[in-house]
């Protein structure tokens, strides 16, 4: 196992720390897929316009007719005092619960200008669950600007979740990460078909899946943007299993490997269950990352996808790196996918969106992953770009999604070369 | 604290970034927390903007509270300029920053940068995007504009029109068409396309053609209190407005109106036989007040609709809205509640919306067709192809947007007749364009709407139900509602065909 190895690839390379203009979005906006996952949870955003405003942009088009998520916005006589901005809460979630009596889980959600008048929803998500205790239960979280990133909105969410789990000494294993129901589904029959049991996912699709956790409970991570949610699991007694995320055919292979070593898989099972879509998914990557191999790639920081990604486009896809920006690096957590990477290429962390432009300009790179406010003011430049925020949108983990996700970066290219009446904006 | 689930506009900040993006050799310096950068892929994405909007954003972190948020903000502001070397310098914060009370202005000026620079005052929790553009706007010109001799020639400015408006670009190439045809020439327009020399030489034109006082207003009336510069206060979309917005020039300067080339094939459209199935449909309008007012005139003098709701979302438009819905004998809706609107819709159950991108999506979900024509809008609501609202070229292009989410007139009447043909029935939609059939599965929330307000006390018979869905779809709720009101009126418990048709002879019109 690559824990085994000697520490390689870019474990130990330097990285560029940058701070500056971050062009990426605050926590807040992993509400978005959360609320579709989380089917009996509303979040309640206690924030400004500006978050109101965030959502729905963000969200693109407004899909859902009335979501279940919405903004307590503050206004002028909220800031005035204190004790009437909790009153004002307590109103809001009252006039909420009444409306929308399907609501098990209300998420009371922190953003930056509740944040810096330091109001107390902790305070205010204790009380609540008193009060409508036990048929809503009300949990407080950060998604502000000030403090998270893009998914680490969904690592604060989860976080507060495991904080109130149940403690248990059961032998399971929890799988942390919000998936699509698809990639979700394929996973478990996967773990299922390898003998395993007691198999739980973090957060829960509703609120009856009982999850709880102890010092005889194993997790991994399936998505790499989760660093706060595995502290709290490992203060909760849990014990982590490290693994090259699961994506393409060798990360997927990794990621189960490396939790059958754990609960003691044979090795026959274990090849029983995982040859037939391996190689499937080998084959299937083959096809579509033809027009990948060779081309060198830039990504943006975005989501802290793009380490493990990196490590597949590289080792399976066959594409050059040039830089590979991430908006935080937990290091223990994206460690296996690193130590894949090859030398000599830039890791940057942070941001300084008008010199990451420079740096990107001086590459030309074939493809470019980057944000929405980015893309198109670089097509416009003759770059070949991908929009990162479809990668936490789509299904792309495990076997049968790994030459989807090769293909979301194949498109652009396959486009750029198919069009062949120039790009003037 | 208000709950929201979609706004209708952004903070003011975004207001003042259409303006500067709008603009050319501007930059703004947003004092704002990592996050507040959402703003640009409204412009980038949205509008398909080929630039990123000159826009630095401070990025400060819970770390920097506390600490020194102030020097950041500086630094930022001497990065920006050295890199950007704008001609302008706008300063100001987001809603997060306002609340750590930096003064970007004061810090601002510190730095002794070798351009102007305008510090914004965007009050967040207070107001809006529009009056985050207009004021924004107004500041610009109140620090650069200058008192000059008129200019030879007939001229005027065209104000208002910014980065992610609905339908500027088109509307500012179609003014300047209209404007021409009566000799006049544009000397700027401002804030889409105009550099800061530019607005230094705001004040040599002959008046201002205030194109939308959602995002222009403040800046017009500062004009014409301090260079005398009259403004125009029609806004010429629809061919009513077209004339009497030529007639109000004429007033202001010397023109011979019958110069002004404002032929437009909407009258004889509305005129042609076709057109007779849209005499007395029942319309539903919202947008902005400019927006919602000018579409109320001409659904109902130009192609004979019944206007029956009319409301706008920004409560700056509240009170010359409410005096126009009064003419209509309507009392305006005046809500940025989304819910509060879309209640209305279903009460008043109209057979076609014209709204934003909200209504729109409300009318997706009743089953109700909706043409947009204001903003909130959507990447969809920025064509490729030309199609101004205002002037005669935007006249034409608002009878056909109207028009097409209908079904048309010879269909309808199939329709009617052969209600339950197994390919040619109503719940396939209008013909020419399947994708968009409001389908089966919509109409239940329309029945819900009704049996809600009439509170499921009265039963409709199996054959009434029946004979109901005899009815076309975009009138159907309509029938439902007032039958149910019909028999609630009359003490009936139960609905029979006899009663349905009782109801229809009674509200007959």
């Amino acid at each position: 196992m690559s824990s085994e190895k000697s520490l390689a690839g870019c474990m130990n390379a330097p990285v560029l720390k940058e701070r500056g203009q971050h062009e990426v979005f605050c926590g807040l906006t992993s509400i978005i897929w959360l609320h579709r996952k989380m089917q009996d949870a509303f979040f309640l955003v206690v924030g400004s316009r500006t978050c109101a405003h965030l959502l729905q942009s963000a969200a693109g088009v407004m899909v859902f007719a009335e979501p279940r998520f919405g903004t307590a916005i503050l206004e002028e006589t909220d800031l005035a005092g204190m004790a009437d901005a909790q009153q004002e809460l307590e109103r809001t979630v009252e006039e909420l619960l009444s409306r929308r009596t399907d609501i098990k889980r209300l998420f009371l959600v922190g953003s930056c200008p509740s944040e810096v008048i330091k109001l107390d929803l902790a305070t205010a998500a204790e009380k609540l669950s008193e009060r409508y205790f036990p048929k809503v239960n009300v949990i407080n979280y950060s998604g502000s600007g000030i403090e998270t990133t893009f998914t680490q909105g969904e690592d604060a969410c989860l976080e507060a979740v495991i904080r109130g789990l149940e403690p248990s000494n059961e032998r399971q294993l929890v799988i942390l990460g919000a998936l699509p129901d698809i990639v979700h589904d394929q996973m478990l029959r996967l773990l299922e078909q390898l003998g395993l049991k007691n198999v739980f996912v973090l957060p829960q699709v509703r609120v009856d899946d009982k999850v709880s956790v102890g010092s005889n409970t194993h997790f991994i991570c399936a998505q790499p943007f989760l660093g706060a949610s595995f502290e709290e699991m490992v203060r909760r007694g849990a014990k982590p299993i490290f693994a090259p995320f699961p994506f393409g055919a060798s990360g997927t292979t990794e990621w189960l490997k490396a939790i059958c070593g754990i609960f003691g898989v044979s090795k026959e099972t274990f090849e029983a269950v995982t040859d037939a879509p391996r190689r499937r998914a080998e084959i299937a990557i083959e096809k579509v990352s033809k027009i990948l191999t060779g081309r060198s790639l830039f990504l943006f920081p975005d989501s802290q996808l793009e380490i493990p990604l990196a490590r597949f486009l590289n080792q399976e896809c066959g594409m050059k790196l040039i830089e590979v920006g991430s908006p935080y690096i937990h290091k223990q957590l994206v460690g296996p996918d690193l130590q894949l990477l090859p030398e000599g290429i830039i890791i940057s962390e942070g941001q300084d969106v008008d010199k990451q432009l420079d740096r990107v300009f001086d590459h030309m790179p074939d493809l470019t992953v980057c944000g929405l406010g980015l893309a198109n003011p670089l097509e416009a430049k003759g770059l070949t770009t991908k929009w990162a925020i479809e990668l936490v949108f789509s299904p792309i983990h495990f076997y049968e999604q790994a030459a989807d996700l090769a293909s979301l970066f194949a498109r652009p290219i396959n486009r750029s070369e198919k069009l062949k009446i120039g790009r003037v904006a | 604290m208000k709950l929201s689930v979609w706004t209708y506009e952004g903070p003011p900040h975004v207001g003042a970034i259409r303006v500067a993006t709008g603009m050319e050799k501007v930059h703004l310096v947003l004092h704002a927390p990592q996050g507040d950068t959402y703003a640009d892929l409204l412009f980038t994405m949205i509008e398909r903007r080929n630039h990123r909007p000159p826009v630095t954003y401070t990025t400060f972190q819970a770390r920097d509270l506390g600490s020194d948020t102030a020097s950041l903000f500086k630094k930022a502001c001497i990065e920006a300029y050295e890199r950007f070397k704008p001609e302008l310098l706008l300063v100001g914060a987001s809603c997060t920053a306002e609340l750590i009370q930096d003064d970007p202005g004061g810090l601002a000026e510190t730095l002794g940068l070798p351009v102007p620079v305008v510090p914004l005052e965007l009050p967040s929790y207070q107001r809006k995007e529009n009056f985050g553009a207009d004021e924004t706007f107004f500041q610009i010109v109140k620090t650069l504009s200058r008192p000059l001799e008129k200019t030879s020639e007939i001229t005027c400015n065209l104000i208002g029109p910014t980065a992610l408006g609905f339908r500027h670009r088109d509307d500012v190439l179609e003014m300047t068409k209209l404007l021409n045809s009566m000799g006049i020439k544009v000397n700027i327009c401002a804030p889409y396309s105009a550099t800061p020399k530019d607005i230094e030489l705001i004040s040599q034109a002959h008046f201002n053609v205030l194109m939308y006082p959602e995002t222009g207003e403040m800046a017009c009336r500062y004009l014409e209190r301090t260079y005398s510069q009259p403004f125009t206060k029609t806004v010429p979309i629809g061919v009513g407005a077209i004339s009497d917005f030529v007639e109000e020039i004429s007033e202001i300067v010397e023109i011979n109106t019958s110069d002004a080339d404002t032929y437009s094939q909407l009258p004889w459209y509305s005129a042609s036989v076709d057109s007779t199935y849209l005499t007395s449909k029942r319309v539903f309008i919202f947008g902005d007040g400019t927006h919602a007012m000018t579409a109320a005139r001409i659904a109902r003098d130009e192609i004979g609709f019944e206007v029956v709701g009319l409301g706008c979302f920004n409560r700056e438009m509240a009170r010359p809205m409410r005096k126009f819905a009064a003419t209509f004998g309507l009392d305006a809706l005046i809500s940025d509640d989304y819910l509060e609107v879309e209640k209305h819709i279903q009460a008043v159950a109209p057979e076609l919306i014209l709204g934003t991108q909200m209504e729109r999506h409300i009318g997706k979900r009743l089953g109700i067709p909706c043409a947009v024509i204001s903003a909130p809008v959507h990447v969809q609501d920025f064509p490729a192809r030309y199609s101004p609202q205002m002037g005669p070229e935007g006249a034409n292009v608002i009878f056909d947007t109207w028009v097409h989410p209908l079904v048309m007139g010879l269909e309808e009447h199939l329709l009617t007749m052969f209600r339950e043909d197994f390919e040619f029935h109503d719940e396939a939609g209008p013909s020419h364009h399947a994708a968009h059939s409001p389908g089966q599965k919509n109409e239940p929330q329309i029945v819900e709407a009704a049996h809600s307000t009439a509170e499921n006390r009265i039963i409709w018979l199996k054959d009434a139900e029946k004979e109901l869905k005899k009815i076309p779809f975009f009138v159907r709720g309509k029938a439902r509602k007032n039958t149910e009101k019909y028999a609630e009126n009359n003490g009936f418990s139960e609905i029979s065909i006899e009663t349905l048709y009782e109801a229809k002879a009674h509200y007959a019109r």
